[in-house]
């Protein structure tokens, strides 16, 4: 019986998986690739990792393929967020079909700087008059002392 | 058991190969990082079906590993990108 449900999860998994990989083959420009990338490949090594737990039975495999279950779900869409921010910003070219860029409006690619739209008048002053600013990476290393 | 398996291994290593072309034609380089990104992925799935076909529970903790490194990998890529480092697309 419980071989049916392993054999189940692992086939389930490889369509995913199949699934993720056709979509990233076919569909047309980042975002729509990451929408089918991210979700169904992490769906898939999530059932291959229920189905190794049942596989195993032991109290040690389960807790560390719960391990990884949660590891995926918490990361995979930190990546996936770090990547299509990057993407944005660097320039990638959205489908000629998109309906909706919101964050076109609110970006200056110039300065790389955010606007919402919510700020009071005196926070844009504040924003006008640092335009000229760049932003600065600080080093705090000091030198060592021999 | 044992033929699910091996079917189950022939449609991951199917599904590598589609996201290698993607890898291979991608035009810019943020899809080259996402298709890498699902290609570790694809690996902890094969990694957990190779733990259930050997009967090796030892093989999860690579599995661990392998999200990992591709997490690190992905963020570090992220990074790169955003602070405008060289790019030959």
């Amino acid at each position: 019986m419980i071989e049916w449900l392993i054999m189940f999860l692992l086939l389930s998994s490889a369509f995913f998986m199949l699934l993720a990989a056709l979509g990233i083959l076919r569909l047309p420009d980042l975002p729509t690739r990451m929408h089918a990338s991210t979700k169904a490949g992490a769906l898939g090594a999530i059932l291959v990792m229920t189905s190794a737990a049942l596989f195993f039975a032991e109290s040690v495999v389960v807790t560390k393929a719960v391990a990884v279950i949660l590891f995926i779900l918490i990361t995979a869409p930190i990546a996936a967020h770090a990547i299509g921010r990057a993407g944005y910003f660097v320039g990638v070219p959205l489908w000629e079909g998109s309906v909706k860029d919101e964050l076109k409006s609110s970006y200056d690619p110039e300065t790389h700087r955010l606007i919402s739209g919510m700020e009071t008048a005196e926070e844009l002053d504040i924003y006008r008059k640092n335009l000229d600013i760049k932003p600065k990476v600080k080093l705090k290393r000091k030198k060592r002392r021999i | 058991m044992s033929f699910v398996v091996y079917l189950t291994f022939i449609l991951m290593s199917l599904a590598l190969v589609i996201v290698f072309v993607r890898l291979v034609k991608g035009p810019t380089l943020p899809d080259r990082v996402v298709a890498l990104e699902l290609i570790a992925s694809i690996m902890v799935g094969m990694i957990g079906v190779h733990a259930i076909h050997t009967e090796t529970s030892s093989f999860i903790d690579v599995a661990i590993v392998m999200a990992l490194t591709a997490f690190l990998a992905a963020i570090g890529f992220a990074r790169f990108l955003e602070r405008g480092g060289p790019r030959h697309d």
